[in-house]
């Protein structure tokens, strides 16, 4: 067999995934902590204020790393429930699953932190601007995938379900956007652009991107752990899981039910 | 015994389903006296001034019809999940896009099909413009069998569920929220005297294409949630 | 120090999103090690109570 293909079906067995993803979990938490820090430093006191907007536009350092993450989970998602449902594999449902609920957070700071750079901007909370509401109807499309996976009982048909409402949603999003893109354009609506006319201070940029490189570790490293549970709880009969399970200590929970077996 | 050919299994499924909308023509009734309820409201909320009226009657009447085909998607598959047809629907030879594509036919003609009737009244009601009403006509014609085919996709993914109706909203929403912006666009291009084609010519357009992919995505659904 | 802290007079909305920001995320990575704590003692009563019918009953 190929080496490539080897590792690949080695990876999605979930007993060595679970070993893998217990030893880069930490690793992930730990550089976003670092660069997330070292980012903060260049954003919040390093770069200068910017001649337009003053201070206010240092949300900027984690509106936009967290506006692309939001992007970046949801197409995540959809690419691993592609794979679900066309080769059936068991780790990309859990994937996918898995990373709904980072991307809805992400996709919530999004939407706050634009609302509060808006306050002191545009004097108001909220503008029917073409970006924030196609960042609104994303918000529903999470919340749409979650709902779903969470009201089936069954685990793996849950996941199945709502990778498919994620691929239906993955179709509509860019339409969603031409759409809302156009119906802006008929109201002549506030066509204010946060990022000036786009020449951005290299000052400015490095803790940007450092941030954006910071959310995606920290994105892969709840992944990971989310994976994890989700793979222990499919797989809760198998020796793999099983030792696991015995191996952990029993918390307030588990000791209750230890002592009414006794 | 023979299958029969996939005309025939089509044609029967038609018969049936107009048939069984036939014995409850009752209930055929209430999606468009919710409409007219909520178009009622919408007087008894912002005062009777016609000239205010007038500006969001277009808008009012395509959110109460959407509304409205929301309220009634979710009669698409219930009764034939309940009483186990709809898996011999998915068991039987012919193929099930196919067959689901005449359920979704007959769901929109007797539920959707009404509505759009309606909606001239609707439009008295608060004073529709008569340059937008042809437009709302051919925009509800063209947005309703499109709305019809992206509801049946998530109907198809919440057919197990016991209380799916705030689920359903949620899922459904969203994948609506294109369609709305095209066709209650055309209508408030038409009433400010702009053109109003394109967003006319954009549901057409998407109507094509989700009347071939529709029925795939919605048999795709199916399968995966009585699996 | 205080001049850092004001932000140049619209200190409000950037620590308040900053605040956000940190609060979200910090939910969303402790979200998962309740869920796993939760899941483990699921799977180890299943475990316990599949032992306790195999084992005969003195």
């Amino acid at each position: 067999m190929n080496v490539l293909t080897y590792w690949f079906h080695k990876l999605g067995s979930p007993p060595v995934f679970d070993r893998l993803a217990r030893v880069l979990a930490p690793w992930c938490y730990g550089l976003a902590l670092v660069l997330g820090a070292i980012a903060l430093y260049g954003g919040l006191a390093l770069a200068p204020a910017d001649y337009q907007q003053g201070d206010a536009y240092r949300i900027i350092f984690i509106h936009v790393p967290a506006a692309w993450m939001s992007l970046f989970a949801y197409i995540f998602m959809a690419v691993n429930a592609f794979i679900a449902l066309v080769w059936r594999i068991k780790l990309s449902e859990v994937l996918a699953m898995a990373s709904a609920p980072t991307g809805a957070a992400f996709t919530f700071i999004t939407l706050v932190t634009g609302s509060l750079w808006g306050k002191p901007m545009w004097g108001t909370w909220w503008t029917w601007d073409a970006r924030l509401t196609s960042e609104l109807v994303l918000l529903f499309l999470y919340l749409g995938v979650i709902g779903l996976y969470h009201a089936i009982e069954d685990r793996r048909q849950a996941a199945r379900a709502a990778g498919f409402l994620a691929l239906v949603g993955v179709v509509n999003l860019p339409i969603v956007h031409f759409s809302v893109n156009w119906w802006n354009t008929l109201h002549q609506g506030s066509t204010v652009r946060l990022l000036g006319p786009s020449k951005i201070d290299a000052a400015m940029l490095w803790p940007l991107l450092l941030m954006a490189l910071a959310t995606h570790l920290w994105f892969f490293g709840t992944l990971l752990a989310r994976t994890r549970n989700g793979l222990l709880e499919i797989d809760g009969g198998k020796d793999w899981a099983r030792s696991i399970v015995l191996a952990s200590q029993p918390g307030a929970a588990g000791a209750a039910t230890e002592r009414s077996h006794v | 015994m023979t299958a029969g050919s996939t005309l025939i299994a089509c044609r029967a499924l038609v018969r049936r389903d107009l048939t069984l909308v036939w014995r409850r023509r009752g209930d055929a009734l209430n999606p468009i006296l919710f409409a007219l309820i909520v178009v009622a409201l919408f007087p008894l909320a912002l005062g009777p001034e016609p000239e205010v009226l007038r500006r969001i009657a277009a808008g009012v009447i395509f959110v109460a019809l959407l509304l409205a085909g929301l309220l009634a998607l979710d009669t698409l598959f219930r009764s034939d999940y309940e009483d186990g047809s709809l898996e011999q629907l998915v068991l039987s030879p012919h193929p099930l896009a196919l067959l689901l594509a005449c359920k979704i036919a007959v769901h929109w003609f007797t539920t959707a099909l009404p509505l759009i009737v309606a909606a001239p009244l609707l439009g008295e009601l608060l004073h529709l413009a008569d340059p937008v009403r042809p437009v709302l006509l051919a925009a509800l014609l063209l947005a309703t069998p499109l709305l019809s085919l992206i509801g049946a996709i998530c109907v198809a993914l919440t057919v197990g569920m016991h209380r799916s109706g705030m689920l359903l909203a949620l899922l459904v929403l969203p994948l609506y929220v294109p369609v709305l912006i095209f066709g209650a666009g055309a209508c408030n291009a038409a009433g400010n005297a702009l053109p109003y084609a394109a967003p006319l010519l954009w549901l057409g357009a998407a109507l094509v294409v989700a009347l071939v992919v529709a029925p795939l995505a919605c048999a795709a659904a199916l399968r995966i949630s009585l699996s | 120090m205080s001049d850092f802290l004001a932000m140049g007079g619209y200190g409000t909305y950037v620590w308040s999103s900053y605040a956000v920001f940190f609060i979200v995320l910090a939910i969303d990575a402790l979200a998962p090690r309740a869920q796993r704590r939760r899941v483990l003692a699921e799977l180890r009563g299943r475990l316990l109570r599949r032992r306790s019918r195999t084992l005969p009953t003195p």
